[in-house]
């Protein structure tokens, strides 16, 4: 098990090498006078210190050499964690990513989001199953996949269009009524949550689908396993065989599949966050890529890249954790 | 009492896979007069049993026909062409002058029809820029829809060869096919458009063909989900009897891959490759509605929805602008995931009904 841990820590660390590489030399691909203009256009505190600046911006990411050097540069700095500045603001990017007030909304959105799509897609999936073929399981069937089918973006608009600017029941935009002070911790609480929950309901929405076909598809596989055939010729009540015999086997893949949603809870949604303009690390890192910030894109997408690695081999353990007939090797 | 039913539906399905031939001959013996469906005409009949599928169907059909011919029979406008009949709009001011009040009317020729409400001349009305939302709706899902089945097209062409001399050959190949695809796969899908987009952007790329070399870079990365379906796919058919007894027949290689493996591999390619061309036409309107995809003045469906993101004043008041175009994105993404859903059912022998 330990050797085994270790044997995937240091293939991940690999991957993630790989991952930078590409995404270096995704980067290397602009045109250099793109980049200065980018930069200039970008520092906006006057032209005198601009060209020492871009000098040292030129340094900072190995932009003057070939890209194998340039990237070598940019290994070296990264592993001493230094990942350079933003253009945009000049902050160090590290400092900007992990921004509190930025990961705490993103995390904030998504977390509660997963709460509510485990608790609404898992007893779908169950009645589907149990119902396979009935009008429940299709009515069900055709709204989840209405659910992935949307768009985020015209859906966000469209719910915050309906419920903010029409029935006028939540906030359009924003995080905190502009201007308030709060008299209470409660106050600020419900006033958070009102603009919230237009972004969690798009989110939600748009992910149940996916975890209740998934929960489908497992209570069938388990339902047609001997072993429920058993629990039935024993003369168990059918809520006996479902609600604990299959259930329990139905959450091995969903339980592991939360480990890999690790990503997803700390990455931000990015058209979410934009549509509804929450200060999220999504809408930060959107800004950036479509400005050309290549400290932060570099520096975002490796921090997405390392997340989704450590979700895989999580799953993976998790299996052999919550399956004992899986056997790591 | 569950099972039970099963069981009876199972029995009534294997007498249905037999056909009664129509005329019944009485000299015959009896296995003569039955005829065995073969597996491809059961796949259809699952596949068509289920009205999801069909509804699926039906409206991808729609969505097609509306987008080919719709042009060639309404031709009144262009894809790009604005409506020049142009309107007089007044605006009205208060001004107090020497402490008379006035109200004042000051005159704007727009000069283009611009955000008209439906009428006979635009049946949904025109956009901020004149031009006609109907026509560019229909020459908006053509690029739409095109660009999505080349990216899928492309992607599950990569897919299959990497995934099937991965598979096939095995070894060292596959071990370095599959650290690449663990490379890829972990790079996020949606920054990576950015990315790219960006670098598009910068080596100024012509927006004709922009987002054709976009989706065509794109498929270079997005290869992985369809390899490691098909590799998985062949290492646990190499393993079968039937290609032990091709193995000794002493057939060519092409012959086991192409006669024996790749049909066998064909029905999980055919249901990924429908479900992704629902995903790949949400990730090109969201492109598309990122700016960084199809560019005004060409229409595609995510590019016709953009606008709200910057004129909150459409979003409120023009819902004709943008609904019909995200409308159709959820027809379209829809209806591939029904007839996804539906192929999957029927391709896959353990879920019989």
């Amino acid at each position: 098990m330990f050797k085994y841990i270790i044997k995937r820590i240091l293939i991940s660390i690999l991957i993630l090498v790989g991952v930078s590489f590409v995404l270096y030399a995704l980067l290397r691909c602009m045109p250099t006078d793109f980049v200065e203009q980018k930069i200039l256009n970008l520092y906006q505190a006057g032209a005198t210190t601009s060209d020492e600046f871009i000098q040292q911006m030129y340094k900072t990411y190995g932009l003057d050499g070939t890209i194998i050097e340039g990237y070598f540069k940019w290994l070296g700095s990264a592993l001493h964690l230094d990942f350079g500045k933003s253009f945009i603001n000049q902050r160090p990017v590290l400092s900007e990513i992990f921004d509190k007030d930025r990961m705490g909304t993103s995390f904030f959105v998504a977390a509660v989001a997963t709460v509510f799509e485990f608790l609404i897609a898992i007893p779908l999936g169950i009645t589907a199953a149990t119902h396979q073929y009935s009008l429940r399981d299709y009515i069900i069937t055709i709204l989840v996949l209405v659910g992935i089918s949307l768009p985020s973006f015209f859906f966000g608009q469209v719910l915050k269009d309906i419920f903010a600017n029409k029935l006028g029941w939540f906030p359009v935009s924003g995080m905190k009524t502009a201007g308030i002070t709060y008299d209470n911790a409660w106050e600020a609480f419900t006033d958070y949550a009102r603009h919230m929950f237009i972004p969690i309901l798009t989110v939600v929405i748009l992910s149940i689908g996916a975890r209740m076909r998934m929960t489908r598809t497992n209570m069938l596989e388990v339902l047609n396993s001997d072993y429920i055939r058993t629990a039935r010729a024993k003369g168990l009540s059918e809520n006996r065989v479902i609600y604990k015999h299959a259930f329990r086997n139905t959450m091995i893949p969903l339980v592991t599949s939360l480990a890999g949603l690790i990503p997803s809870l700390f990455s931000g949604a990015m058209i979410t966050e934009t549509v509804f303009d929450l200060e999220g690390i999504g809408k930060y890192a959107l800004n950036a890529m479509t400005q050309g910030d290549i400290p932060v894109i570099m520096t975002y997408n490796m921090f997405l890249a390392a997340l989704s690695v450590m979700g895989i081999l999580l799953s993976d353990l998790m299996y052999a954790v919550v399956d004992p007939r899986v056997k790591l090797a | 009492m569950e099972d039970d039913k099963n069981l009876v539906n199972e029995t009534s399905l294997e007498e249905k896979e037999v056909q009664v031939v129509s005329e019944v001959d009485k000299d015959t013996p009896l296995d003569k007069n039955l005829k065995l469906m073969s597996p491809g005409r059961m796949v259809m009949r699952r596949f068509f049993r289920s009205k999801l599928s069909i509804t699926g169907l039906v409206m991808l059909f729609s969505l097609f026909v509306f987008c080919w011919l719709g042009p060639v029979v309404y031709q009144r406008w262009g894809e790009t062409e604005s409506d020049r009949t142009g309107s007089i709009a007044y605006t009205e001011y208060e001004a107090e002058i020497d402490g008379e009040k006035f109200i004042q009317f000051v005159e704007t020729d727009n000069g283009i029809n611009s955000l008209a409400g439906p009428s006979s001349e635009h049946i949904l009305g025109t956009d901020e820029q004149g031009m006609d939302i109907f026509t560019r709706l229909m020459y908006g899902g053509r690029l739409s829809l095109m660009i999505s089945f080349l990216a899928v097209f492309l992607t599950s062409a990569l897919g299959i060869i990497m995934g099937g001399i991965a598979g096939y050959y095995g070894g060292i190949v596959d071990n370095i096919i599959m650290r690449i695809c663990d490379v890829l796969m972990c790079l996020p899908t949606l920054p990576l458009m950015l990315i790219i987009g960006t670098v598009l952007d910068a080596n100024g790329v012509p927006s004709s063909y922009y987002i054709y070399l976009l989706m065509g870079l794109l498929s270079l990365f997005s290869w992985t989900g369809m390899a490691r379906l098909v590799r998985g796919q062949i290492l646990f058919l190499r393993e079968q009897e039937y290609m032990v007894a091709a193995e000794a027949m002493g057939y060519s290689t092409s012959r086991k891959i192409f006669k024996h493996l790749i049909p066998n591999v064909l029905p999980q390619i055919l249901v990924s490759m429908t479900l992704s061309l629902g995903s790949m036409i949400l990730y090109e309107s969201t492109l598309s509605y990122l700016n960084l995809g199809v560019r005004v003045p060409y229409a595609s469906w995510g590019t016709m929805v953009q606008i709200i993101s910057s004129r909150p004043d459409i979003l409120q008041n023009n819902f004709n602008v943008w609904g019909p175009s995200g409308i159709c994105i959820i027809i379209a993404v829809l209806g591939f995931n029904f007839v996804g859903d539906g192929l999957r059912d029927a391709l896959d022998p353990k879920q019989r009904r």
